[in-house]
């Protein structure tokens, strides 16, 4: 099971990387999106800290004038008082009571410290406070700034709220402590006062706030990304059309033409792709009708050509064979009328072959047929041309029969194209013919060490009527199409036939199959370039 | 007709090329046959009836009726070796040929030589000495009477079918390549054509087997070649 989770995953990351790489409409969609929610989280926080900067300002000037107010009340309460009494402590008291009063009925807290000695804890000044409030509200930064200072009227900073009983935090909220001096009349000493006002409908208000800027922006996002898939796809379903048009036309369906909707710029482009399908159509159309017909032409000639041929043949070689009774001059004529005949014929047959293979009717008439034996065949049926140019022919094949699906007919013609060719040019140095074969494919060289290729020259000895010198002059009376006929008839088993030459050196032509039909080839059981002149190349 | 003349082969060319009926009436006259010219495909048959030839030769493509046509025709009543004259080489040209009873063919424009050795191991049947009743499966074939018979029915087959029939059920145990074949049932040596191998074989399946899509009497062995059915008695 884990093994499988560790091969599905790559799998699935790997069809999301495609999907991903293969569609415009998704890149566009994540990339708008993902631009989009940048943006709308930055106007988003920009908008939260002005409000909350609003919102904060106007509470703090609130209360810093209720707090002053309050002050104010308190210290006009203590002026009316008869100037007799002199406790300055009831006088306090008095003062506090009325702060409470109005602060439970309001929503804030008091704190009154005593008077005490510099930068000591408000606890330890002895204070006034309103019941459960936490004494550490009151941060001690603003009980100092009192003591320093010599005698500000008020000042104010933020804080936390904290309410406990019995040593535990009941509740905790963020606040604003305002603090004021009032004198007392009595002894004309100064009291501070704290008032603490909560900011619990600020914060509701900031996440009121923020919860409708957070829903508001997921929707926009949600938004774009629907606009984006939208417009992305009124682009994209035509490029799709169109690929999907052209890989047809591609696959040869030429009749193929996009749907033409509307006047804007994608109806234009369908206008215009129409138009070059069928420009092409008609060019491809034309191309075919004119090779058809000459096509045709070449086989209805040399078929034509055959039945008066066959007349001349006869009759030459009738002649031939009363040669004996005829006077030198006559007697030689008759002689190269048979030759030149035997010439013409080959000639014939080579293009016939070569006119099938471009009519496309060349079929193939598959069998398991042993390389080997066909090498062996074409070695015995050869012997008379080389013996002529005394070359020798060697063969190293294998005990084990190299077995390969293939036409015998076409296969015994290549293999005799290549040996023909080899003696051709082999300059009465020995050949080589190798046979070899393994699960895929089976192969034969044929090794000359001849005159050899000159660069370039390997691709092009495949080609109709090509002669590596053109003023060299043809000995073995080949008519040029050998090779060529070799390679149409390697194409129509799926197999290779490549050359490999140096000049002086000789050349190797490889021949390889694949074992079954139609199985791809991947590689040759032989090397292309043989072993006795690997180095040169490498 | 004279006694000498008797001893002379005769072939019937069928081709509407005059001038190269003429010349081939010339070779074969001078290679001893006795040649019978006619031009039209739907004259044929009446001129095979009365010259009753050895051997003959017949161009695919005639006017009045086609080449394949008479051959069926000629087929039809008489085993006579019958060998097309082609100017088309394309497999399917001469495996419709050989499938409406031509024993061989000939591509032009051919060699006199070939044409003459064609026309002769066609003549000259090999009548191979041997055992004179073989037995394959159903089959029972009298070699000297030239006749096969399967279950007491008797089968027609040609000459050249008869021969290839006797030459695999003589050896039930050897596998014969294609190649093998042709030199002993056709008589050649080079003629490296092995489609009128399998094409003879077909003809010759259709004939002797009771499901030609599974032979019993003429197996195929992959790779090599053909070889008798398991015989029930030599």
């Amino acid at each position: 099971m884990a093994e499988r989770a560790g091969r599905s995953v790559p799998e699935t990351l790997r069809r999301g990387l495609t999907f991903w790489r293969r569609s415009i409409q998704a890149r566009v969609v994540v990339s708008t999106v993902l631009l989009s929610t940048v943006v709308v989280l930055a106007v988003g926080w920009f908008l939260l800290r002005q409000v909350q900067q609003g919102l904060l300002d106007h509470r703090v000037d609130t209360v810093v004038r209720e707090a002053g107010t309050e002050n104010q009340a308190a210290q006009e309460r203590l002026a009316a008082v008869p100037g007799t009494d002199t406790d300055a402590n009831a006088q306090a008291n008095t003062v506090v009571n009325s702060i409470f009063t109005s602060g439970e009925a309001r929503g804030f807290s008091v704190v009154m410290a005593g008077p005490g000695a510099p930068h000591t804890s408000l606890a330890e000044r002895g204070t006034k406070l309103t019941p459960q409030l936490d004494l550490a509200s009151v941060p001690q930064s603003l009980v100092d700034h009192f003591d320093e200072s010599g005698s500000p009227t008020i000042a104010w900073t933020y804080t936390t709220i904290r309410f406990s009983s019995r040593g535990e935090v009941t509740s905790s909220t963020p606040g604003i402590v305002v603090g004021s001096t009032v004198t007392i009349p009595a002894d004309g000493s100064s009291r501070t006062v704290y008032y603490l006002f909560p900011l619990d409908d600020v914060q509701q208000t900031l996440a009121l706030v923020e919860r409708a800027l957070l829903t508001a922006g997921a929707l926009l996002l949600l938004l774009i990304a629907a606009l984006t898939w939208l417009l992305t796809r009124q682009i994209v379903t035509p490029i799709r059309l169109a690929r999907r048009v052209a890989e047809r036309l591609a696959a040869g369906q030429l009749q193929e033409r996009l749907r033409v909707v509307g006047e804007d710029d994608l109806a234009r482009l369908a206008i215009s792709f129409n138009q070059m399908a069928t420009n092409l159509q008609r060019q491809i159309r034309q191309l075919e009708e004119l090779s058809r017909v000459q096509r045709r032409f070449v086989s209805d000639v040399s078929h034509e050509l055959r039945t008066p041929l066959t007349t001349v043949r006869l009759a030459g070689s009738v002649l031939h064979e009363a040669r004996v009774g005829f006077d030198p001059p006559t007697r030689r004529a008759a002689e190269l009328l048979q030759t030149e005949l035997d010439r013409f014929e080959t000639l014939l047959v080579d293009l016939l072959e070569i006119s099938r293979f471009d009519a496309g009717a060349a079929a193939l008439d598959l069998d398991d047929v042993n390389l080997t034996d066909v090498v062996r065949r074409v070695v015995d049926s050869t012997r008379a041309l080389a013996e002529q140019r005394s070359t020798e022919v060697v063969v190293r094949a294998p005990e084990s029969p190299c077995v390969a699906q293939a036409d015998v007919r076409r296969l015994e013609r290549i293999v005799r194209n290549l040996v023909t060719n080899a003696i051709d040019h082999a300059e009465s140095k020995q050949i080589v013919i190798t046979v070899a074969a393994d699960e895929q494919a089976a192969a034969i060289a044929v090794r000359d060490h001849g005159v050899g290729l000159a660069v370039g020259e390997s691709a092009m000895v495949f080609n109709r009527f090509w002669r590596a010198d053109p003023a060299r002059a043809r000995t073995s009376g080949g008519t040029g199409l050998g090779l060529a006929i070799a390679m149409e008839d390697t194409h129509l088993h799926g197999g290779w036939l490549q050359a490999w030459g140096k000049p002086n050196e000789g050349a190797q032509f490889r021949l390889t199959l694949p074992r079954h039909a139609r199985h791809p080839l991947r590689h040759s059981p032989l090397a292309l370039v043989p072993e006795d002149a690997a180095e040169v190349v490498a | 007709m004279t006694q000498g003349e008797d001893f002379r082969a005769r072939v019937l060319v069928v081709d509407d090329d005059a001038s190269l009926s003429e010349m081939l009436s010339i070779v074969l006259r001078q290679e001893g046959f006795d040649a019978h010219l006619v031009e039209r495909g739907d004259e044929a048959l009446d001129a095979f009836r009365a010259y009753k030839p050895d051997v003959v030769l017949l161009d695919l493509m005639l006017p009045g009726k086609g080449g394949i046509d008479v051959c069926k025709e000629i087929r039809a009543e008489s085993g006579v070796p019958i060998v097309m004259l082609t100017a088309k080489g394309d497999t399917i040209d001469v495996v419709v040929g050989l499938e409406s009873g031509a024993d061989d063919y000939v591509v032009k424009p051919f060699k006199p030589k070939e044409l003459v050795a064609r026309i002769r191991a066609r003549v000259r049947r090999n009548d191979s000495p041997g055992a004179d009743t073989l037995t394959v499966g159903p089959l029972s074939i009298d070699v000297a009477g030239h006749s096969v018979t399967r279950d007491g029915q008797p089968v027609s087959l040609t000459p050249l079918e008869f021969d290839l029939l006797v030459c695999l059920a003589r050896k039930p145990w050897q596998v014969f390549t294609r190649e093998v074949l042709l030199e002993q049932v056709w008589g050649y040596r080079h003629a490296a054509d092995t489609r009128l191998v399998n094409v003879h074989v077909q003809r010759l399946r259709s004939k002797v087997e009771t499901d030609p899509e599974n032979p019993e009497i003429v197996l195929t062995v992959r790779g090599v070649g053909y070889k008798a059915g398991t015989s029930g008695q030599q």
